[in-house]
C-alpha cells in the first residue's frame, strides 16, 4: 500500500504558493488513483499552522509540520533535514512536492537520506488501473519525453508548475503534528535576496506573454547602421506596456563578451532553451531570432506562439510558431507600443 | 592569505546542442540513434563550473583542480583535447554511459567512489562543483546526492558567484525565482556548489595548459574503472519526440501598422 506524502514550504507570509497548491491537487489525484491510499500533508516554515488551516478540506489524514525560525529560510542543511525527517514521520512512499529553487536544492539529498529516488521536473504522476504510478518528464533539455516506473521507495517527485489545477478547497481548522528535528551545527546563513530594480525587473514568471529577443536587434540594419539604444526603448516600452516577461537568445547575452554591441539590461537569466531555462507563460512572441532547435526548446511550455523575423524561411516557420510576420521587428514593435500606450 | 581549496568538477559529455536528437530503444533502455557517433561537448553548465574552478583556484595558490567525469572513454578522450586547452585540471575518469537516461542515484554512487579515492584529497578542503542540471537527464539531483554520500550538508544550486573572504568564508548567489539571487554566507569548505552560468567568460586556448594536462589526461584514460549503472528498479514505458507540428500561418506583405494591430488584438485577448 502506497502512503503518499504532500511536501511543501511555506511562504514567508504563511500562505502557499500556487506551485504548492498545484502539486497538492497532484498529490490528492495520485492517493484517489491509488484507490484511497493515505494522504499526509507536510509543511516546513517559520510558522505552519496558517498554510495547514488553508488545506484542512484536502482529505489528508494527517498535517505534519517543521516549524521554527530556522527553518524560515531556504537552505540546504535544513530544508533537507526537515524534509527527511517529514518523509519517515509520515512513513511516506510517495513524496510529491512543487519544484522550486528550494525544493530542488533540497529534496535530491532527501531521497538520498531516505535511500530513495528522486524525479525531478516531473509533469505529471498518476496511478493505472493496476496500481503501477507513471511519471513523465522531458529529457535532453525538453527535446523528447519519457514516461518511467519505479519500483524503489520512497520515490520523490518534484512536479512543475503549471501541470495541475491549484488546489482551491475551503479554508478551515486543523491539527498539525510537530515533528522534531536534529539540525547540525549551521555553517550557512541566508542574508537576503538580491534583485533588480523594480524598473529594471524584466523577468516575471506569472507575465501572460513571454518576449523573446533575438540577436537580430543589435545587427545592422536596414540603413546600415546598428541601432542597439532604440532597441533597448522598443523591448523596455513594450515590456513595460504589456506585463511581458522577457527571454534571450544564447547569441544575445553572449555578446556581452564579444565587445558586440549589447542590451544593457540583458543577462544569462534572460536566456531561454537549450542552456538557459524553460518558462511557463500562456503566450510567446519571438522577435529577431530565428527559431532554430536549441532556442525553440525553451519555447516547449508556451501555449501560443508568434514570431517576427525578416526571413519567411526561417525555422519558426516549420511548424514551430502559430505565426510568422515576415516584417522588420523595429518597425513593428514601434507601432505596438504606440499601439499600447494610447490604450 | 589566500585560502586553498581542493575543487572537484563533476561533469561529464553530453551531445552537440546543435545536433538532432532522436530516442531510440535498446535491450538496455533507451538511448539516441547513433549516440556514439555523435559530436560531443563537455556538458554546458559542467563547463561554467570549471571556469570558475580553474579561476578560483589560480586566485588561491596552492589551490588544486579535478575533473571527475563518468562517461564513455573513447567519447571524453575527444572532448579532452579542447577541453584541456582551457584550464589546468587533473582528470579522473569512470568508463560508462553518459546518457540523460541513467539512474542518478547510481551515477552518484559512481561519481562520490571516484572522489573518495582521489589520492592527496583533503575534505576537509573540498568544493565540490558541477552544474546545477545537465543537458541530457537535466535533473540536477544526481551532484546533492554525491554531496550527501560524502557528507557535505552545505550545498548551493542555481550558482552564479562565489566571493571567498581572506578567513575561507565564502558568500554565495544562487538563483532565485523572478530573476532575483539568493545571497548567502558559509563558513568555508566543504560545501557543494551546482552552478548556472556564472560570471566569466570561456578562457581562450592556451597551449602550454593544454601540455601540462596531457601529461595526465592518458594515464586517466588508460586506468578508467568501469561504472556499474544498470538502472535498478527503473523503467521507461516511453521516450518520444513531441508529435506536436503547428499548422504556422506565413503573414508576408502586411504593412507593419496592420501586423502590430493583429499583434496587440492577440495580447488583449484573453
Amino acid at each position: 500500500m502506497e502512503s503518499i506524502l504532500f511536501l511543501a514550504c511555506v511562504e514567508a507570509d504563511g500562505s502557499l504558493a500556487k506551485a504548492a497548491r498545484e502539486a497538492l491537487s497532484a498529490a490528492k489525484n495520485l492517493a484517489a488513483g491509488l484507490g484511497g491510499a493515505p494522504l499526509v500533508v507536510g509543511l516546513i516554515g517559520a510558522e505552519v499552522q496558517s498554510a495547514a488551516n488553508a488545506l484542512a478540506a484536502c482529505g489528508a489524514a494527517r498535517f505534519l509540520g517543521v516549524a521554527g525560525a530556522e527553518f524560515a529560510p531556504s537552505r540546504y542543511t535544513t530544508d533537507t533535514a526537515a524534509a527527511t525527517a517529514l518523509a519517515k514521520a509520515a512513513g511516506a512512499t510517495i513524496v510529491v512536492a512543487p519544484a522550486s529553487s528550494r525544493t530542488n536544492r533540497c529534496l535530491a539529498g532527501a531521497a538520498q537520506r531516505l535511500g530513495g529516488r528522486v524525479d525531478s521536473h516531473a509533469t505529471s504522476i498518476a496511478a493505472a488501473a493496476d496500481g503501477k504510478i507513471s511519471l513523465t518528464r522531458w529529457y535532453y533539455r525538453q527535446r523528447m519525453e519519457g514516461v518511467l516506473t519505479r519500483t524503489a521507495r520512497p520515490w520523490v517527485v518534484l512536479l512543475e508548475s503549471g501541470c495541475a489545477p491549484a488546489y482551491a478547497g475551503v479554508p478551515g481548522t486543523t491539527t498539525v503534528e510537530a515533528v522534531a528535528v536534529e539540525l547540525p551545527a549551521l555553517r550557512t546563513t541566508v542574508t537576503g535576496v538580491r534583485a533588480p530594480a523594480s524598473d529594471a525587473q524584466t523577468i516575471r514568471p506569472d507575465a501572460k506573454l513571454l518576449f523573446v529577443a533575438g540577436a537580430g536587434w543589435t545587427k545592422k540594419q536596414a540603413d546600415g547602421q546598428v541601432h542597439a539604444t532604440e532597441a533597448e526603448q522598443l523591448i523596455l516600452g513594450f515590456l513595460a506596456s504589456a506585463k511581458a516577461s522577457l527571454g534571450s537568445t544564447k547569441s544575445l547575452v553572449d555578446l556581452s563578451g564579444e565587445g558586440q554591441a549589447v542590451l544593457k539590461f540583458m543577462s544569462h537569466l534572460n536566456q531561454v532553451g537549450q542552456t538557459g531555462s524553460t518558462p511557463r507563460h500562456p503566450k510567446g512572441l519571438a522577435t529577431c531570432c530565428h527559431g532554430e532547435e536549441p532556442h525553440t526548446v525553451g519555447w516547449r511550455f508556451i501555449n501560443e506562439r508568434r514570431a517576427i523575423n525578416l526571413n519567411a524561411a526561417c525555422s519558426w516557420a516549420q511548424g514551430k510558431a502559430d505565426v510568422l510576420y515576415v516584417a522588420d521587428a523595429f518597425d513593428v514593435m514601434r507601432k505596438v507600443n504606440a499601439l499600447l500606450s494610447s490604450g | 592569505m589566500p585560502s586553498v581549496f581542493h575543487i572537484v568538477v563533476c561533469g561529464s559529455i553530453v551531445p552537440d546542442p546543435l545536433q538532432t536528437l532522436e530516442p531510440i530503444t535498446t535491450p538496455t533502455g533507451p538511448a539516441l540513434k547513433n549516440e556514439l557517433m555523435l559530436p560531443a561537448v563537455l556538458d554546458p553548465w559542467a563547463w561554467h563550473a570549471l571556469f570558475e574552478a580553474a579561476n578560483l583556484a589560480k586566485n588561491n595558490p596552492g589551490s588544486k583542480v579535478w575533473l571527475v567525469a563518468l562517461g564513455p572513454k573513447a567519447k571524453l578522450q575527444q572532448v579532452m583535447m579542447s577541453v584541456a586547452q582551457k584550464a589546468p585540471f587533473e582528470l579522473v575518469v569512470i568508463d560508462g554511459p553518459a546518457s540523460g537516461f541513467t539512474e542518478s542515484a547510481e551515477v552518484a554512487s559512481e561519481l562520490a567512489a571516484a572522489i573518495t579515492s582521489i589520492a592527496g584529497l583533503d575534505k576537509t578542503k573540498l568544493l565540490l562543483f558541477g552544474g546545477w542540471e545537465s543537458a541530457s537527464r537535466g535533473a540536477g539531483t544526481t551532484l546533492p546526492m554525491v554531496g550527501e554520500r560524502l557528507g557535505i550538508t552545505d550545498q548551493f544550486q542555481g550558482v552564479d558567484q562565489i566571493s571567498v573572504q581572506p578567513d575561507g568564508s565564502f558568500e554565495v548567489l544562487e538563483r532565485i525565482e523572478g530573476g532575483k539571487h539568493q545571497v548567502s554566507t558559509c563558513a568555508g569548505a566543504p560545501a557543494l556548489l551546482g552552478w548556472a552560468t556564472g560570471n566569466l567568460p570561456e578562457p581562450p586556448n592556451n597551449p602550454q595548459v593544454g601540455m601540462a594536462n596531457m601529461r595526465t589526461l592518458m594515464p586517466a584514460l588508460q586506468k578508467a574503472k568501469p561504472a556499474k549503472v544498470t538502472n535498478t528498479g527503473l523503467a521507461y514505458a516511453s521516450v518520444a519526440l513531441p508529435k506536436q507540428r503547428r499548422e504556422t500561418r506565413i503573414v508576408k506583405d502586411m504593412p507593419a501598422d496592420e501586423i502590430a494591430q493583429e499583434i496587440v488584438a492577440w495580447i488583449r485577448a484573453d
